[in-house]
């Protein structure tokens, strides 16, 4: 267990790494610098500005630097931000981003799961279908427009629920970016689920459970869920992905302070630091969060589990 | 008369289909006692699964049952679910064919045995898993209370037999339903799980349903035999009359189907005298496959056939029998090249093929053919069959163009007794033993001088079974061909071959003449497998002492220092794992084992005793 632990955090420096330098370069090939305005900056202030961010070194050193400094915990200080150090934005705005994804996370797999499973039991009825066809519709909805259809009908038509802002964690705030970020992860988690179900509910061992005299409530939850579940987990590690990039835009559209704010106005300004904190940052979440996945894989499924 | 423990009268199975209505089952009637054992059986199509399927309520959606079936004064048909799980499980236990696929990979065995005990008694975790435990020790499987925290995948297959069977006495059933119980397993573990069956009837007295293709199977098993076909019941009657004296036209045909171990052998076609040699001949041939086990990067060698002597010459069949993983069927692979061979040499008319490039072996493919196991999965479904047989015809006889292909195709059609009007269809619209007409017609149409036939009527019904053996006697005599014919049944092997080769785990335990290896089995394991086949005659079954092979077939991955087989030997000694043994010459037979001599006089004396 603590080698194939070591294993997989070993094979994950690789892949950061390529992260980083994609990241970093893509970056730098945009047009335009941190420090461009409307009105230009005197060039002694602008030069001295970047020899102070040693923006004005050779790009591969630059990169050196930036590796080194990562190595040792350090995004460097905002560029935009002059007062606050990288870190200290990612600090004050993952909780926030946190916050919604869990929540957002957990809403798609509870739901979703069960929306599955109730039609895998019905497979090609009428209640079957009409599941299928809101979780199609849910996947091909981008979440930038059910975002604001969503705060026109419930915020501003109907007024329930606020249009934005963080409210300072107050549920009647989280519920329309929960959903919103949510509600694709519902439709595909119900698609695979159901997918899935219907393939373990026709397999022999089920036939032995029925044969057995178990209720229907005991085949499913005990002897069908487990097996089922394997194609919905290995799918939350790319989920986790698409939460996070899709928070990228809700934090937008509904004015919360998570990281997601940072990076958009960070790319707008070419932040460069910022941007490069926050891709970093959410690369090693994301493996991270692939490497829990097999973790649970291999709690779900006793075969793929390492002996010693 | 007491009151039958099950009584079904009328009993018919229709399942709705896009192209109708099929039905399975068609007024089925039977009665079945208390403690008495009901051996049913039939071909694929029979309709004698979905018959018991439809007694426990597990038919396919679109299925539908009529009829009565009183069982302990209930009718089984006429009960809503929940009243059926107080009977499934409880009263009726049902143990599936393949016992991989029947058990669910992800729960432990304590845990799935003890979901049965919750559900029908009530019993906790702790009482559970000592129920549990006491069963498994019941049907022989050592250490229970560790199994019980082990998963299927841990266990081989006999071990998840006992497991299904165990699961299944836990509630101590009036009658046990067995669909094909041993047909996934290797000849020797069938023979264990038989014999266990025989003695779980003693000791609980349930009565049994075994439902089989095998006649062999319930000849020692059932009191009763019913033969189905088509969804209706051909014969019914007691074990001594429908084998020895059957009145149903079609049981007649399937018994005389069924080849046997102990029937007068097949007259052994003359041996063409060979001109040059051997037309094959194999030298310590090996084939490992590099295999990843669990943990990282620990590459180990799987020795699927590690040493391999063989010859064979113009027109023989030789016969290679073993159970599965004995290297069988890479053997053959390996003989054509089909798979890297790690060491030794192989020779086709003296020609060395192991170093050859690929292109200088591509013209000597015309003379080395294949038939393989699964006839549907080795056609290709987009292809006609007239595309399908020709296709060798496009590549080593190019010139004779496609009309000239067709009328070649034509004739072989009809050689493996298929019509030629059908040469357009695709293999999804023909039955199993036609695809392996086909398959046979494709290996053929190149007129190669061997072929080999890897498990080739393994997949296939007794009765058409017995129609593809008499095809390749008959081509092999006209065609002059030499077959190589692996299989892991000995009868069917007997009806076909002139010399015999015993393996086990990659390593040849005995070569002889078929008359030799059947009459007189020299090597321990030939013996063992004889012993563990069982012959479709209840009379001799009934006489049978048997002396079974305790254990499984060790992994290949690890296999015993020495002689591979010695860990299941009866007769071994220490000196047994000292060094390989080699090929010894006895009588006509070649044999792997120190012990030969031993054996044989310690036979002597017992039966002169």
């Amino acid at each position: 267990m603590l080698r194939f632990t070591l294993q997989r955090l070993l094979t994950g420096i690789p892949t950061l790494l390529v992260l980083v330098a994609g990241a970093f370069f893509l970056m730098r090939a945009a047009p335009g610098g941190p420090f461009d305005r409307e009105r230009d900056l005197p060039p002694e202030i602008e030069a001295n500005l970047r020899r102070a961010y040693h923006l004005d070194e050779p790009l591969l050193q630059q990169f050196l630097h930036y590796l080194g400094n990562l190595l040792r915990g350090d995004f460097g200080p905002s560029l935009q931000y002059r007062d606050f150090s990288v870190s200290e934005l990612i600090r004050a705005g993952f909780p926030v981003s946190l916050h919604i994804g869990a929540l957002a996370m957990l809403l798609a797999l509870l739901i979703g799961v069960a929306a599955g499973t109730w039609a895998a039991l019905r497979q090609n009825s009428a209640g079957d279908h009409v599941v299928m066809a809101a979780a199609m519709t849910g996947i091909s909805i981008p979440n930038f427009v059910m975002a604001p259809l969503l705060v026109l009908l419930v915020a501003v038509g109907l007024g329930w629920l606020p249009a934005g802002g963080y409210g300072g964690g107050a549920w009647r705030h989280l519920v329309l970016p929960v959903t919103t970020l949510a509600l694709p992860q519902v439709a595909y988690l119900a698609r695979l689920s159901r997918a899935s179900m219907i393939e373990v509910l026709a397999s022999p061992f089920i036939r032995t459970a029925r044969a057995q005299g178990l209720g229907l409530g005991t085949i499913l939850l005990r002897h069908a869920l487990r097996p089922a579940l394997l194609p919905v987990v290995s799918y939350l590690g790319p989920a986790t992905a698409a939460v996070i990039t899709g928070s990228v835009v809700i934090e937008q559209i509904f004015g919360l302070p998570g990281i997601g704010r940072f990076f958009i106005t960070g790319a707008l300004n070419r932040d460069y630091t910022l941007v490069m904190g926050v891709v970093v940052f959410y690369g090693v979440l994301i493996l991270l969060c692939n490497f829990l996945v097999d973790l649970v894989y291999g709690f779900l499924d006793p075969r793929t589990r390492q002996p010693g | 008369m007491s009151t039958p423990l099950l009584e079904v009268t009328g009993l018919a199975v229709r399942f709705d289909t896009r192209d109708g209505p099929v039905h399975a089952v068609r007024g089925l009637d039977l009665s079945l006692a208390a403690g008495e054992t009901l051996g049913v059986v039939g071909e694929s199509g029979s309709g004698k699964s979905q018959a018991v399927l439809a007694l426990l309520g597990l038919l396919a959606a679109n299925g539908r049952a009529s009829g009565r079936a009183l069982f302990e004064g209930q009718d089984l048909l006429a009960l809503d679910e929940a009243a059926l799980n107080r009977v499934r499980g409880s009263r009726i236990g049902m143990v599936f064919q393949d016992p991989m696929t029947s058990l669910n990979p992800c729960l432990s065995i304590g845990t799935q045995m003890g979901l049965v005990l919750a559900a029908h008694r009530g019993l906790g975790r702790r009482a559970a898993s000592r129920e549990a435990a006491a069963m498994l020790d019941a049907v022989g499987i050592p250490d229970p209370a560790r199994r019980l925290r082990q998963y299927p995948h841990e266990l081989s297959g006999g071990m998840r037999q006992r497991v299904m069977i165990a699961s299944v006495l836990l509630c101590r059933p009036a009658l046990l339903i067995a669909d094909e119980p041993t047909t996934a397993l290797d000849v020797t573990v069938q023979a264990q799980i038989l014999a266990l069956m025989r003695e779980l009837r003693e000791r609980f007295g349930t009565a049994i349903m075994l439902i089989t293709h095998d006649l062999s199977v319930v000849a020692g098993l059932a009191d009763r035999i019913m033969v189905m076909r088509r969804g209706e019941c051909r014969e019914q009657g007691s074990a001594g009359e429908v084998f020895h004296a059957p009145r149903d036209p079609y049981t007649r045909a399937l018994l005389a189907a069924v080849p046997r171990l102990d029937g007068p052998l097949p007259v052994p076609p003359a041996v063409v005298p060979s001109q040059a040699g051997p037309l094959l001949r194999a030298r310590g041939l090996q084939v490992g496959f590099p295999v990843r086990t669990a943990g990282f990067g620990r590459r180990r060698v799987l020795g699927a056939v590690a040493g391999v002597d063989l010859e064979l010459g113009p027109g023989e069949v030789l016969g290679v029998v073993g159970e599965s993983g004995c290297g069988k069927s890479t053997l053959g692979r390996a003989l054509l090249q089909l798979v890297p061979v790690s060491a030794g040499t192989v020779s086709f008319l003296g020609r060395e093929l192991t170093r050859l490039p690929r292109a200088r072996l591509a013209p000597l493919r015309r003379d080395l053919q294949v038939v393989f196991q699964d006839p549907l999965a080795s056609l290709d479904p987009r292809m006609t069959v007239r595309d399908i047989v020709a296709e060798p015809l496009e590549t080593f006889e190019p010139a004779q163009g496609a009309a000239g292909h067709t009328r070649r195709v034509a004739v072989m059609l009809e050689r493996v007794g298929l019509d030629p009007v059908h040469m357009n269809r695709y293999p999804h619209q023909f039955s199993g033993g036609q695809c392996q007409r086909v398959a046979i017609a494709r290996a053929l149409i190149t007129r190669p001088k061997l072929v080999v036939c890897d498990e080739a009527v393994s997949a296939l019904d007794v009765s058409v079974r017995a129609q593809i053996l008499g095809l390749l006697l008959d081509l092999r005599q006209k065609l002059g061909l030499s077959l190589l014919f692996i299989g892991h049944d000995l009868a069917v092997i007997r009806q076909l071959s002139q010399r015999v080769m015993v393996m086990y785990l990659g390593r040849v335990m005995e070569v002889a003449p078929a008359v030799e290896l059947f009459t007189t089995p020299r090597h321990p394991y030939t013996r063992a497998l004889l012993a563990a086949a069982p012959v479709p005659d209840p009379a001799v079954e009934r006489g049978r002492v048997r002396t079974g092979l305790p254990g499984e077939v060790p992994s290949p991955l690890s296999p015993p220092a020495g002689c591979v087989f010695r860990t299941r030997c009866p007769h071994a000694i220490p000196a047994c794992a000292a060094a390989v043994p080699a090929l010894s010459r006895h009588g006509g037979a070649e044999v792997a084992c120190i012990r030969v001599d031993a054996i044989q006089a310690e036979n002597t004396v017992n039966s002169a005793n």
